[in-house]
């Protein structure tokens, strides 16, 4: 495949069954490799779909400051897409936050700006906002409001898919911004209106809900239930175990979001297996496992190990 | 008829610390009026009007039950209930 520019080379990913992980022959399980798009995530599509869109409405021209809050991955797609567009950047992210990704986000030359940990990302949100009140020339693309995220999975993502496997029976990706499930939901409901859409929440560690009000909430504002046919939490020891077994059983270095939404895949193919039926699920795999190195969970001996050795590390 | 409800970091005053106690009833309302008995003062910060409240999630075997049937989600034994407020990746 020949592209005109690394810019051009976001999307198209390959989409592999996997043989090992499916449930039987006639309950198949299919893995979206959106690590596989230029900075290695699934955030390359939204980044650049929302910054050439901001272009086109005029909100973004030469020597513009983009600000974005981010605990990595679209922080670091906005780099990259900032970077060769010439574009300056700012990010937004908790302070304990990887390593890696303060890394790659300072090698694509943006600068961060961090927020406290308590809260995580409901409060880097409120820093940007603060940030963009402050600094009324910057421009906040806003990946959980801007409507052009959900709208680069339904322009790309979810055609991608059908076109693949037209016998698509259930889609399945991780809840964070709901971008991606908004998008391609939407895309497969008009195409294929019995599909089901699954969604997969990370379920954090005690110390994440441990400083939130039951009063108090952040809900995506790209959030809309009704594209949703259900929605599972996943906690922190199943997506360690299925990245796991992603890697062991079926050679994907994926990192620990994808293993939530192998988790709820593989859930919903065991329901379909004990009701008789057949399926092709689809799951996004949103990137590989190099940003997660340091925690050590690819490399325990045991899994057991590695859940409690990501304790406290996880979904920052 | 034994359920077991894990319990947020926030609503633990309500059960000695505990992170997890044990509950029956038919319905997830059965469910939170039997804690109610035991762990006073815990049902209110659930259930408001006869519904969740809005940023309080809550799972029956790790699916959100607002798209089962909502309070009135039957429970069988031997099922688990999570009771989490709501995050960045939200919730209606």
């Amino acid at each position: 495949m020949r592209y005109d520019s690394p810019l051009a080379a976001v999307g198209n990913t390959p989409l592999v069954r996997l043989p090992r992980l499916s449930p039987s022959d006639d309950v198949r399980i299919w893995a979206k490799l959106e690590d596989r798009n230029p900075t290695g995530s699934v955030k390359d599509r939204p980044a650049l779909h929302m910054i050439e869109q901001a272009e086109k409405d005029g909100r973004l021209t030469p020597g513009c400051t983009i600000l974005e809050p981010t605990s990595g991955n679209t922080g670091i797609s906005l780099a990259m897409a900032a970077r060769l567009k010439g574009y300056r950047i700012v990010c937004v992210m908790p302070e304990n936050t990887s390593e890696e990704r303060r890394q790659l986000l300072a090698m694509w030359g943006a600068e961060i700006i961090s927020s406290p940990a308590a809260g995580g990302s409901n409060t880097a949100v409120r820093v940007a906002k603060e940030l963009a009140a402050e600094n009324p020339s910057w421009v906040m693309l806003y990946q959980y409001g801007n409507p052009h995220n959900a709208g680069a999975h339904y322009a790309t993502t979810g055609p991608e898919i059908l076109a693949d496997l037209p016998s698509i029976t259930h889609f399945v990706a991780g809840l964070g911004t709901t971008g991606t499930l908004m998008g391609v939901g939407r895309y497969l409901r008009e195409h294929k209106p019995d599909v089901k859409i699954v969604a997969a929440e990370p379920r954090y560690d005690d110390l994440v809900y441990g400083l939130r009000n039951l009063d108090e909430g952040f809900v995506p504002e790209l959030y809309d239930a009704s594209v949703l046919t259900t929605r599972f939490s996943v906690g922190s020891a199943d997506a360690v175990t299925r990245t796991r077994e992603l890697l062991q059983q079926e050679g994907i270095f994926a990192g620990v979001s994808t293993g939530a939404a192998l988790h709820a895949a593989i859930g919903v193919g065991n329901k379909a297996v004990k009701a008789g039926e057949s399926a092709d699920i689809a799951f996004v795999v949103a990137d590989g496992g190099w940003k997660y190195l340091s925690t050590g969970l690819y490399t325990a001996a045991t899994t057991e190990e590695a859940i409690a050795t990501v304790q406290g590390q996880l979904w920052a | 008829m034994a359920i077991e409800v894990r319990i947020p970091t926030i609503l633990r005053t309500y059960t000695d610390g505990e992170k997890a106690v044990e509950g029956s009833g038919a319905t997830l309302a059965e469910l939170f009026a039997d804690l109610e008995t035991r762990h006073t003062g815990i049902e209110a910060r659930i259930v408001d009007d006869g519904k969740l409240r809005r940023f309080v999630n809550v799972y029956l075997n790790d699916e959100d039950v607002r798209f089962l049937e909502g309070i009135e989600t039957k429970l069988s034994d031997g099922d688990s209930v999570t009771i989490l407020p709501a995050v960045a990746g939200g919730m209606v």
